[in-house]
């Protein structure tokens, strides 16, 4: 029964991608598939400004425009922003706990790829003429078969179904790892923040995504098998979906932002050269935020018409998410306090989130105050602020973050000089876009509307808003610039590439070998590795001798499966029933198969270990 | 490594979490139980929202035989506790009786499927199909659901069984049957309030 006696399977090239459960790989994969979609979204957004740009435009039609809208919403959430979480969460979590891998390799493989393929679902409905146009908080009736009877809100629902299965893959997974898969001596207390934000995140995945999938599972059954959920004419409520749809969409908005909370704290706490300030203080206030993050929804609905008392309930609970959030914030500026702060370029984007991201709370609060909200519902002040939280938090986290894990997922450095340029031009084009739209918003410009009339006040600053977003293109294609030449330089990152550096991922070789850790450490306290800095050491103390290291098989089963799940997708949409069966047919058969062989995996002898390792 | 721990032919006294790989798969289904507790939550809280809009179909009262459903109950629990009895038996290594309790487990499992089968089908010659209305709708969506989860953990329970007949019970198996013994009494757990809600209270309110 010995384990060596099982062959190593290896796969090289496309398979060995196509079937890698390596989290490090499985983190590339996603923030190719994840930057992809953000360059595609990204492009809906320049052709939403470039409509927008003057009164009475027609660069596109109210149809396509509905249809850019639509997508720009819902491809740069699900398909962008989060699978860039994801990519920074399977590159760090493991190695910030100081783990060989997470606790599901093959889970994990499988959320990439039913992630991916959902996406590619969604996205191949502007190859087939039938794009969503209902939002993408799909309200209906809009959405539902009488007022939209093409298969536009099919592709949504079955899209959106499919890559909803590997996020909650990935929320179950990740949570587990972190339970049950830290290093020695690292207690929940001394756990670095971003693997105590993308812990609450995984919960909130777990506990929040379900939601969405009955909400999709009702909508689908009303498009597809005459069902009656929101069909007010057989005794359906409309309303019902708004609230099954913000009882998960508010927590999203939390699982988006607490992320970017958690690299902020790493970024600001490492290039400050000081311990986060506030850590306790830190892991409660994300914790109250998540709490809270449940009980805020109907403050998307307060013009449905609940009434006073639970406006007014939503409201109260709505502001007192400011007071954790302030927490932070103070948190991060009494780290900067007092410390030596090295401007690098992904210090520069944590340092411009934070006022960035007071002004988006700011208006989150103005928004919360229900009946003034009467007056802001459904106008670009509602557009200003989204985008003040989602871009000016979450995407300048996910640069920052990016910035700063990239010599550890690919062992080079990016271009400190183009990083900045990134920077500005992207920090400067995003306010130019949006801070312009609370006024447009204020001045009555209703958001989703295709064109506006001209001498309302709204052409100069549309103009400037649209110029903006031409700018963070420039940004973006500067970080593409930034890729491809870093890509060309030689892999000397070292294992502190920042010499500053406080966790565990600081202590072992960029990029890491397979094993991640030769020896797992042992965890003497909070910023694990800055304390045996201090202490004159120059490794951590080892927690285990040497010995052969147990790895999982690479897979195929989990791609497979995938394309088993988008194929019954097809099948549902057009009414193939064979094709609905055969698709599930086959990810069923997949699964039989996973159970009855059994993955031995393999070792890697002592003496293997060295080889192909960058010091 | 987990293959080496029982050369000997023993196993540890809670096989199911020996190893690592045990313990995050019993820690990781919980966590999915988590997620399925929300899934069915939303479902009841649809159904609640909409069961009395029943439009020209058949209302509840009409509808629920409650002798027929209290036997599938009774079925459905005893069910669980002959998981219960599995689970035992394996914590006591002794392998065919756990074999034959999960088979018993499975074969209550197929006498509540076929019985909603059943009821399902009386339904729909009364009229109460899924585009009926909204009651008739989120009725199917949530009770079908359900359906859907035991005949997926029957399917499951076969397969371990013939797993077992063929591996032994080893630490890599006693996990599987301890989860899918987990994942039953959750089925369970929502039936109880399936019963509760959509049959009782459908009854009386």
């Amino acid at each position: 029964m010995a384990a060596h006696a099982h062959k190593v399977k290896r796969y090289r090239g496309l398979m060995d991608w196509l079937t890698t459960v390596d989290h490090k790989k499985i983190g590339i994969l996603y923030l190719m598939a994840g930057g992809l979609f953000f360059l595609v979204g990204g492009l809906e957004a320049v052709m939403i400004r470039i409509q927008l740009i003057k009164p009475m435009n027609d660069f596109v039609g109210a149809d396509t425009f509905n249809e850019l809208i639509t997508m720009h919403g819902t491809t740069m959430i699900f398909l962008a922003a989060m699978p860039l979480l994801f990519a920074l969460m399977n590159a760090v979590i493991p190695l910030q706990i100081g783990a060989r891998d997470v606790a599901f390799p093959f889970l994990n493989s499988l959320g990439f790829w039913t992630f991916f393929f959902g996406g590619v679902l969604l996205n191949i409905s502007w190859f087939a003429g039938n794009v969503p146009d209902a939002g993408w908080t799909s309200y209906v009736p809009l959405a539902g078969p009488t007022y939209n009877s093409g298969h536009g809100v099919d592709y949504y629902v079955l899209g959106l179904q499919i890559a909803g299965i590997g996020t909650l893959l990935g929320g179950i997974n990740f949570m587990a790892t972190i339970i049950n898969m830290r290093a020695p001596g690292m207690s929940f207390m001394r756990m670095p923040m971003f693997t105590w934000t993308i812990f609450i995140t995984s919960a909130l995945i777990v506990f929040a995504f379900p939601v969405l999938t009955v909400g999709l599972v009702a909508l689908m059954f009303d498009r597809l098998f005459q069902a009656n959920f929101f069909e007010t004419a057989n005794g359906g409520s409309s309303v019902l979906w708004e609230h099954v749809f913000w009882v998960f969409g508010h927590p999203e908005v939390y699982i988006l932002i607490l992320p970017a909370f958690g690299i902020i704290s790493e970024v600001v706490s490492t290039f400050a050269r000081k311990r986060l300030f506030g850590y306790s203080s830190m892991v409660f206030a994300t914790v109250l935020i998540a709490f809270l993050g449940f009980m805020v929804w109907a403050h998307h609905m307060f013009t449905t018409g609940l009434g006073p008392v639970a406006n007014g309930l939503f409201s109260i609970a709505t502001m007192l998410i400011a007071v954790p959030t302030g927490v932070k914030i103070f948190n991060w500026l009494f780290t900067l306090w007092g410390g030596s702060i090295c401007f690098t370029a992904a210090s520069l984007f944590a340092i411009g989130f934070i006022p960035t991201f007071v002004m988006g709370g700011v208006t989150g609060v103005m928004l919360a105050v229900a009946p003034a909200d009467y007056q802001y519902h459904d106008s670009y002040f509602v557009v200003a602020h989204f985008h003040y939280v989602i871009v000016g938090g979450l995407v300048f986290g996910i640069f920052s973050g990016l910035h700063y894990w990239w010599p550890k997922m690919f062992g080079r450095m990016l271009n400190e000089g183009l990083g900045k340029l990134t920077f500005w031009t992207f920090f400067i084009g995003f306010h130019l876009t949006f801070f312009v739209q609370h006024f447009l918003g204020l001045l009555g410009m209703p958001r989703r509307v295709w064109t506006y009339l001209p001498n309302q006040d709204f052409d100069t600053m549309n103009l400037v808003s649209t110029i903006g977003a031409f700018l963070m293109g420039v940004g973006t294609i500067c970080f593409l610039i930034n890729v491809v030449v870093t890509s060309a330089k030689a892999r000397n990152a070292k294992a502190d590439a920042w010499e500053d550096g406080r966790s565990l991922e600081w202590t072992i070789p960029s990029p890491p070998p397979e094993y991640n850790f030769k020896q797992l450490p042992l965890v003497r306290g909070y910023d694990a590795w800055w304390k045996e800095k201090m202490e004159g050491k120059s490794a951590m103390t080892p927690a285990e001798p040497p010995g052969p290291i147990h790895m999982p098989s690479p897979s195929i089963l989990p791609f497979i499966m995938s394309v088993g799940l988008f194929i019954a997708g097809f099948g549902f949409m057009y009414d193939k029933l064979y094709l609905a069966i055969g698709g599930i047919a086959v990810t069923l058969i997949c699964m039989f198969f996973r159970s009855v062989f059994d993955d031995h995996g393999f070792h890697i002898e002592e003496d293997e270990q060295e080889k192909g390792v960058h010091a | 490594m987990s293959a080496h721990d029982h050369a000997d032919g023993h196993l540890p006294h809670e096989p199911e979490k020996a190893t690592l790989e045990g313990r995050n798969k019993v820690l990781g289904f919980w966590l999915f139980l988590g997620a399925e507790t929300v899934l069915f939550g939303t479902l009841f809280s649809a159904f609640l929202a909409l069961r009395h809009n029943t439009g020209d179909g058949p209302t509840s009262q009409e509808l629920f035989e409650l002798p027929m459903v209290f036997a599938a109950t009774m079925i459905l629990l005893f069910s669980s506790l002959m998981s219960v009895f599995a689970v035992q038996a394996m914590h006591k290594n002794k392998v065919k009786p756990m074999l034959g309790w999960l088979l018993v487990t499975i074969l209550l499992g197929l006498g509540f499927l076929g019985l909603e089968v059943y009821e399902f089908l009386n339904y729909i010659d009364e009229g109460h199909k899924m585009p009926t209305s909204a009651f008739s709708s989120s009725f199917y969506t949530l009770v079908g659901f359900h359906g859907a989860h035991v005949a997926f953990g029957i399917l499951w329970i076969g397969l371990l069984i013939l797993q077992v007949l063929k591996k032994g019970l080893t630490v890599v198996t006693a996990p599987k049957i301890y989860v899918s013994a987990i994942y039953w009494h959750f089925i369970d757990v929502v039936w109880v309030f399936i019963f509760t809600v959509v049959y009782l209270m459908g009854k009386v309110g």
